[in-house]
């Protein structure tokens, strides 16, 4: 074996029988430390008829009840302030604050220990170290350095693996890219939105070609789906010149997912977390690959705020695939495929945005940037699709066009109402990117 | 494969490690200096029992 590749040889190459069981033994552990260190999830679990000694198998985990954000939100503001109940440590113990971004509605508060902060960080190491970091690498980090969790866990992460972290946070686009060129930075990590936009902005406002005059090699995303999206992985690899690994995680999770340098798609780190994908409509466990289902996730070592069985509302599925690099971490196919939430019915068809964004993407005569919006005339569905022309391509729209009517009815089964804007027109986004737009119930 | 390394061995370190940062926690009458930089080894202590230490009793069964 060839144990460069890895962080820890022995977990991520441990058999699975074995690593099943490390995961009941240490499910067990963060359920019993909840449910005496806990208010909200001795109440939740008592008022469930469940005991610390009823969790003996994994079956008996289904039996725990899950979590849902709804609940996170319910209790924070309250004692102990402001995390509320769910804490398991006294208010003294806490030392990091964040919250989510509240993409899906009021933020959610988390709080860490030095040792929780120190296991974020070391998950990342996981992450960083099957990407190829080494501690030879300069890695610039081209984030707000604020509230958000973002890349904080990943600046730790990379500090572990000894590579020299370059914190380029209160920086405009272009100070970035000119202080990545200067130190030749190695690596850098971002947004797949803010990855585009920045070799756009290198291109049209600094005349940088990114792969040619600068020597970033290695990308790690996350934040949005894109780095799962072949299409967007494509121009991003192009426009950088560089390897684009995703990532997946989440501010009340963890750095729960992430590819390796064979990208044949996301590993979980089942050492750190348990994923169970439930079907969305019966709740059964798919244990099989190839069925989309509904994540439930433990993160199995963070302790002050503990996340145990929660419904993540993302739809995930598992690869059927094997991973070439050797651990025995299982593979998600196509990463985060959409939230329960975001995947809607138009026209009657069940829409995933990600499959539109694929669409736009593979089409090189369009712009990186689309929007889509749903509206209702009368009783009938209708979907807009703003794209953008690259410039020079103006007269081959009718060309352009039909591929695009063509691949967005193989790969979404609807028909568009197709709006073609100038290029530079449609909004850009620093940071995560709103395409989407459902406007049928606020008309 | 696990049996390569010496698990066991690095478990027993890691306690020595936990053990003593614990018992310098003891005696430091109350010097802040010593408890929070104690704290710190100690939650790099954790990493360590959660890359080594968690495991032995899973890793070195045999099935």
């Amino acid at each position: 074996m060839n144990i460069e590749r890895y962080w820890n040889p022995i977990l991520e190459t441990l058999p699975r029988e074995k690593l099943e069981r490390l995961q009941l033994k240490k499910f067990h552990n963060i359920f019993k430390w909840a449910y005496e260190h806990s208010k909200f999830y001795h109440e939740l679990y008592s008022d469930a008829g469940i005991e610390i000694g009823d969790i003996r198998t994994f079956d008996d985990i289904q039996k725990v009840p899950k979590v849902e954000k709804s609940m996170m939100r319910a209790i924070q503001g309250k004692e102990p302030f402001p995390y509320g109940d769910m804490l398991c440590v006294p208010l003294e113990k806490v030392t990091e604050y964040h919250q989510t971004s509240g993409t899906t509605g009021q933020p959610v508060y988390q709080a860490d220990t030095w040792q929780d902060w120190e296991w974020f960080a070391e998950a990342w190491a996981y992450i960083l170290y099957a990407q190829g970091y080494r501690d030879y690498d300069r890695v610039f980090l081209p984030f707000g350095y604020n509230i958000f969790i973002a890349f904080w866990g990943a600046h730790y992460g990379a500090e572990k693996l000894g590579c020299e972290v370059i914190p380029g946070g209160v920086l405009n686009t272009e100070a970035r890219i000119l202080k990545m060129q200067e130190l030749r930075a190695t690596a850098m990590m971002a947004t797949p939105t803010y990855v585009l936009g920045m070799a756009d902005t290198a291109r049209r406002k600094l005349g940088i070609d990114l792969a040619r005059d600068l020597q970033i090699r290695r990308i790690t995303v996350a934040g949005e789906p894109g780095g799962s999206i072949p299409a967007t992985k494509k121009r991003m690899e192009e426009a950088w010149g560089a390897k684009v690994y995703d990532h997946i995680g989440a501010t009340e999770i963890g750095p729960w997912s992430y590819e390796c340098q064979h990208q044949s798609g996301s590993h979980v780190n089942e050492a750190l977390f348990l994923v169970e994908i439930e079907d969305v409509n019966t709740g059964e466990l798919i244990t099989a690959p190839g069925k989309r289902g509904k994540m439930v996730i433990t993160a199995l070592d963070r302790m002050a705020q503990p996340c145990i069985r929660f419904d993540s509302k993302d739809i995930i599925e598992w690869s059927p695939d094997e991973c070439e690099c050797g651990r025995t971490f299982r593979l998600i196919k196509g990463g985060i495929i959409g939230r329960a939430d975001d995947i809607i019915k138009v026209k009657g068809v069940l829409l995933a945005p990600t499959s539109i964004e694929e669409v736009v993407r593979s089409i090189p005569e369009l712009s990186d940037e689309y929007e889509v919006l749903v509206t209702k005339k009368g009783d009938i569905d209708d979907i807009t699709l703003k794209v953008e022309l690259i410039p020079g391509q103006e007269s081959n729209i009718d060309a352009i066009k039909a591929k695009l009517v063509d691949q967005l009815r193989v790969k979404t089964g609807l028909g568009y109402n197709l709006e073609f804007h100038e290029y530079g027109t449609l909004p850009r986004y620093d940071v995560k990117a709103r395409r989407f737009r459902d406007l049928r119930h606020k008309e | 494969m696990t049996e390569e390394y010496k698990i066991r061995e690095m478990t027993e370190k890691i306690q020595v490690i936990k053990k003593a940062a614990t018992e310098l926690q003891r005696i430091s009458g109350g010097i802040q200096a010593v408890d929070k930089n104690a704290d710190r080894i100690l939650a790099s202590v954790r990493m360590l029992e959660i890359n080594i230490s968690d495991i032995v009793d899973v890793a070195l069964v045999s099935f």
